[in-house]
């Protein structure tokens, strides 16, 4: 039946935004996080989405889920900052601090977290259906 | 008089059917709403419910493995959805909110196909105790 089908999809969608959730509060607490070198800097991370076919025969009635394939490293320059009396500065006084966008962040945060309401919404919905379905001729 | 139970309860199974495999659909649509380069499908409900009823009604049938037959509820001829906004920058062509309230409608559409199949049964019930 095809509404038990809802809770794989829903499903899938409801783990995808979660990574996009978690990356997007791990970029965030790392907005002002301090190295004394370039190549220790935090990057900025970010999921790929893809669809996801529940058996490898793509077909018009094989209805996709989302699935996260790759989770990306942005290459952004760290910001370079002149700060000698930071205890973590290096011989010439800079400090190194992650290049996060805020901005861009937060704007993630919101769509993973809709996103994430939105999916449970529908396999509630689809659970409320099947328990209707149940009960029929009781 | 003969009461067949199968035609008596034939049309709301095949619309409850159909129902179900939309909001499969509706549902893949809003998992895919922010992947890119995912194309929102559907189908139009009405029409896949005349196949499947004419499919049900012709007497055809298959005397080879490879023959095509009827088209059913289980293959129904789905389309790409004309979006409503083009170009959003990654290829996808999800409208969310109308996604949502077509899929809110179709639950509410299935609640309705459920609610006529149980008035038959309780009908049909209700005739055999003969209260």
């Amino acid at each position: 039946m095809a509404l038990y089908n809802i809770f794989n999809i829903a499903g899938s969608a409801l783990s995808a935004n979660s990574v996009l959730l978690n990356t997007t509060a791990s970029n965030m607490a790392n907005a002002n996080s301090v190295t004394s070198n370039t190549g220790d800097t935090y990057q900025a991370k970010h999921p790929v989405f893809a669809t996801l076919y529940q058996n490898q025969r793509v077909s018009q009635s094989n209805l996709p889920g989302v699935q996260v394939t790759d989770i990306i490293s942005s290459n952004a320059e760290p910001i370079r900052k002149h700060s000698p009396e930071h205890p973590m500065a290096d011989e010439d006084g800079y400090i190194y601090m992650a290049n996060i966008n805020l901005v861009e962040e937060m704007a993630n945060m919101i769509t993973a977290s809709r996103a994430y309401q939105t999916n449970l919404q529908v396999a509630d919905t689809a659970k409320k259906l099947l328990q209707q379905t149940l009960k029929l001729g009781q | 008089m003969a009461i067949s139970i199968d035609k008596v309860m034939q049309y709301h199974e095949t619309a409850l059917l159909l129902r179900s495999k939309r909001s499969e659909v509706l549902a893949s649509n809003i998992a895919n709403a922010n992947t890119p380069g995912y194309k929102a499908k559907d189908f139009d409900f009405s029409r896949a419910l005349q196949e499947a009823q004419s499919a049900q009604q012709s007497s055809m049938v298959k005397t080879h493995q490879n023959h095509f037959g009827p088209s059913g509820v289980s293959d129904v001829s789905m389309k790409y959805i004309v979006p409503f906004q083009t170009g959003t920058g990654d290829g996808n062509s999800v409208d969310l909110p109308s996604q949502q309230t077509a899929f809110a409608q179709n639950a509410l559409e299935y609640q309705m196909s459920m609610r006529f199949l149980n008035s038959k049964i309780k009908g049909m019930l209700s005739a055999l105790k003969g209260e």
